[in-house]
């Protein structure tokens, strides 16, 4: 399995070939709660790093999903939109967000990895 | 958390349950328990839940002028109420607008008056300011308040004291729930049948206890209180109705009877009067989005030619209608059920309308016999 890398705002993100898949994180889905309501970007956006994906809605309140790199929306979790509970079932697998292509592998090795990750969210709580 | 946030007495059963706590009104209070806030909800449409609402002003008018005291300063008729029975009103400022929204029930030997927790401190000083040397105010410092809510509540709270279940909505009994001397109120936040338990804080953990070991019950948050509250059409004070709202506009003109709109006598009569026969400018309604995005407080509402109408005050996702719903204020020419409006989400234009309230039918317990 790829490499997953983290963003302090808690997206998720993982080069295969040359795309990237990008969701957000168990732990952001743990502070939104009940997911319901998603809008995803068109496919073909481009996209800038920290600049808005996506807004997810949870019962409580609305929430923006920023981009982790630059690039270009090749794909798109239809599924999301039809299902936004699949977000507090399985963030970090099936509820992927967007594929993204033209990134830069580099720009995703220098995010947080797993471990770093796990430690910058304990020192949230 | 914040040390200077207040705790009612369940706090540590709260913690114990693994509620996500939250600071609200000055309070630490429980946002959701582990089942969330959509089953939370669901389960209180079904079953019944627990909510903790201690946080909320309990006081208490004493003395033979108190109905005529607090009449100086509600439009609400309360020298009308019968002994035991209860009473939606509002506290309002010399200009009409809101400045709490409260319950009121007749002790015979005095009032009792349930006040929002972020007003409670204000509304005190407002009431001593005004009522005169003959009426008391006493503040319940030590005092728990429990919300059972939903379609099995009575049948529950029967087992603690059989005569709970007789009891008619908005109608209020002290009595002994299995032993713990209790005031109980038919009356609630969220649509369902259900009550209030005022208590003492020293026996608050022993009845939240026993009514949790009940099978139908399981404990709620102040998340689902909301989604409740909304989904039943009911204010959020601060929200739907502030200083700047008249019980007009925002639709609660049935909480003035006949003899206060005759004789005025209350706070800002002049414009709740003039409204009343005029029509207000604006109203608060009902908004259902079409499509799934929710729209939250602050959205601007705008006609379908795309002229600015109004806002949203309320809004998100309703469970139990499985969609998206709202409340906010429109212009009075708007407010009919059924008008198509413009929400501006996120700078989209998402169509709805206008729809009567509430979005789930109250479900209060009022035999006709």
């Amino acid at each position: 399995m790829a490499d997953t890398r983290y963003t302090d705002e808690h997206e998720w993100i993982r080069m295969e070939g040359d795309t990237a898949t990008v969701g957000i994180s168990k732990y952001a889905q743990e502070q939104l709660g009940d997911v319901v309501y998603v809008e995803l970007p068109e496919v073909g956006t481009q996209v800038a790093p920290g600049g808005q994906m996506a807004v997810v809605e949870s019962v409580k309140a609305a929430s923006e999903v920023y981009a982790p790199v630059a690039g270009e929306v090749a794909e798109v979790n239809g599924a999301l939109v039809e299902r936004p509970e699949m977000i507090n079932q399985d963030a970090e697998g099936g509820a992927w967000f967007v594929k993204l292509k033209g990134v830069d592998a580099k720009a995703v090795a220098g995010l947080m990895d797993a471990d770093a990750y796990r430690a910058y969210v304990e020192g949230l709580d | 958390m914040n040390a200077a946030l207040s705790r009612t007495a369940l706090h540590a059963l709260h913690v114990e349950l693994g509620a996500k706590m939250v600071p609200f009104a000055g309070y630490e209070m429980p946002l959701q328990f582990p089942a969330g806030i959509l089953k939370e909800h669901l389960h209180t449409r079904s079953k019944a839940s627990l909510f903790d609402v201690s946080h909320m002003g309990q006081v208490r008018l004493d003395g033979a002028g108190a109905a005529a005291a607090l009449e100086a300063l509600v439009p609400g008729d309360i020298r009308a109420l019968a002994p035991g029975r209860m009473r939606y009103t509002m506290l309002t400022t010399d200009d009409g607008g809101i400045l709490d929204d409260i319950m009121v029930t007749n002790w015979e030997d005095g009032l009792g008056i349930v006040l929002n927790a972020a007003r409670k401190d204000a509304d005190c000083a407002h009431l001593d300011a005004s009522i005169g040397p003959g009426t008391a105010l006493e503040r319940h410092e030590d005092r728990a308040l429990l919300a059972l809510q939903g379609p099995a509540a009575s049948a529950v709270l029967a087992r603690f004291a059989p005569e709970a279940a007789e009891m008619r909505f908005l109608e209020a009994r002290s009595m002994s729930l299995g032993g713990t001397a209790a005031i109980v109120s038919r009356a609630g936040y969220t649509g369902e049948d259900g009550f209030e338990i005022a208590l003492a804080d020293d026996a608050a953990e022993g009845l939240a206890r026993a009514l949790l070991a009940e099978d139908e019950v399981a404990p709620a948050g102040l998340g689902a209180r909301d989604t409740l509250r909304l989904e039943a059409g009911l204010c959020l004070y601060g929200h739907d109705i502030d200083e700047t709202t008249t019980p007009v506009e925002a639709d609660l003109a049935w909480t003035v009877s006949k003899r206060r709109r005759a004789e005025g006598g209350f706070p800002g009569a002049a414009r709740i009067l003039e409204q009343l026969t005029a029509g207000p400018g604006r109203r608060r309604v009902g908004i259902r989005p079409e499509g799934r995005a929710p729209a939250r407080e602050g959205t601007e509402v705008l006609d379908l030619d795309g002229r600015p109408i109004g806002s949203v005050t309320s809004g998100g996702f309703g469970p139990s209608v499985d969609g998206p719903i709202a409340m906010g204020y429109v212009g009075a020419a708007f407010a009919e059920s059924g008008t198509g409006i413009i929400l501006k989400v996120r700078g989209r234009e998402v169509p709805a309308h206008v729809q009567d309230l509430p979005f789930v039918p109250h479900r209060y317990y009022r035999p006709t016999s």
